[in-house]
């Protein structure tokens, strides 16, 4: 099996997905159940054996837009170098998906980012901290809701003067 | 009543030697986090060449320096790092605001980027410029090198005095929302070279 093709045929046929086409990129949107499943039989059987990103998108205010967040899966085949988009949309309150640290290592980092700056939650994850923000920081500023200036955290400081220091 | 003072000797205050020395021995800790560090290597390589005005030896441990070059945009996470570094420099030190994010935020005006270093440590000398080129910070370490002549005593007491230990304007003028003031208002007076009272200009 090696064509993109191919491979969205395998998932289709055994997954409830959506595969859409722009631009010769395919897209195929996964329900959030059967994420390790479908990745894993992207991995191990249709040779996508590179994850390049984990990425997200919120849809908040988007035009025609049914769900909330985007999360976004970026596979190559490191051979034929085809490319395959992933996506699972997911709606509040239930922002958790299975991690895929333990099908791509490289995952870890991605995640904690997606984790730090969307609130999306991942199942699995062996060490899911913040990764940009403080540790005491306490939103998730890529959200569309939140303000672009901030909630006063870049303030929130003691102020030194001469004789403190 | 004549005085007889040997030859090749002066005759000067304390505080003028003190001066003398500080002010052309500027050691600069490059605190270099943005695009303006780029100019501030330029500053002290050799087209420019900072050692002309004696403060060519940049140290990375601030323990050995005097005057600190906040050179690019301070986000919230690097100001603990910025206050600390400040606060591990001995007397006498000075800070210059290098460029329009250190001064500002400039057109970082995000939830993480702090807007102007001056709301959280002592600026002395403000260099405006996105960024500013070498001639300009030459210009402010000149100017600071006047100050430290005009002010500057053995003991350090012009680090005591009033004006230096009111609170930034930017604090002043722009309370935090959503807070109660920490410093009641005050007039601002002049004595703290900000662009607007600086009349040499620092760049
Ligand atoms: S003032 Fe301009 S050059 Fe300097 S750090 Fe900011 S963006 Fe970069």
């Amino acid at each position: 099996m090696s064509t993109t093709a191919d491979a969205i045929n395998a998932v289709k046929a055994r997954f409830d997905v959506k595969v859409d086409e722009y631009r010769g990129e395919h897209r195929v949107v996964v329900p959030r159940d059967s994420l390790t499943a479908v990745m894993t039989l992207l991995r191990d059987v249709c040779a996508y054996d590179l994850l390049l990103d984990v990425t997200c998108v919120d849809y908040l205010n988007y035009r025609g837009a049914t769900d909330r967040f985007g999360l976004v899966y970026l596979l190559a085949n490191s051979t034929t170098a085809a490319r395959l988009n992933i996506r699972v949309m997911l709606n509040e309150p239930e922002l958790t998906v299975d991690s895929v640290v333990g099908l791509w290592e490289g995952a870890n980092w991605m995640e904690r980012e997606v984790w730090d700056m969307f609130g999306i939650n991942f199942a699995g994850h062996p060490d899911l901290r913040r990764i940009l923000m403080p540790d005491e920081f306490t939103a998730h500023p890529l959200r569309k809701d939140y303000p672009l200036q901030g909630r006063g955290e870049r303030h929130n400081f003691p102020s030194i003067t001469r004789d403190q220091a | 009543m004549a005085l007889a003072i040997p030859e090749n000797v002066v005759v000067s205050k304390l505080d003028e030697l003190a001066n003398w020395c500080r002010k052309n021995s500027l050691w600069p800790m490059p605190f270099a986090t943005a695009c303006c560090g780029i100019e501030l290597m330029a500053t002290g390589a050799s087209r420019h060449d900072l050692a002309r005005f004696g403060a060519e030896a940049f140290r990375f441990s601030p323990r050995q320096c005097d005057v600190m070059i906040v050179a690019g945009r301070v986000v919230m996470k690097m100001l603990p790092v910025l206050q600390r570094i400040w606060q591990q420099m001995h007397e006498p030190k000075w800070c210059i605001s290098m460029g329009a994010c250190a001064s500002t935020g400039g057109v970082f005006d995000t939830y993480c980027v702090v807007q102007g270093i001056d709301r959280f440590i002592p600026v002395d000398m403000y260099v405006p410029g996105c960024p500013p080129r070498p001639e300009q910070l030459i210009q402010a370490i000149i100017d600071l090198q006047d100050k430290i002549a005009a002010e500057g005593t053995l003991t350090g007491r012009e680090f005591k005095t009033a004006e230096r230990q009111q609170p930034k304007r930017a604090l002043m003028e722009l309370p935090i929302l959503g807070q109660t003031p920490v410093f009641p208002s005050r007039p601002i007076r002049g004595g703290m070279a900000r662009p607007d009272t600086n009349s040499q200009g620092v760049g």
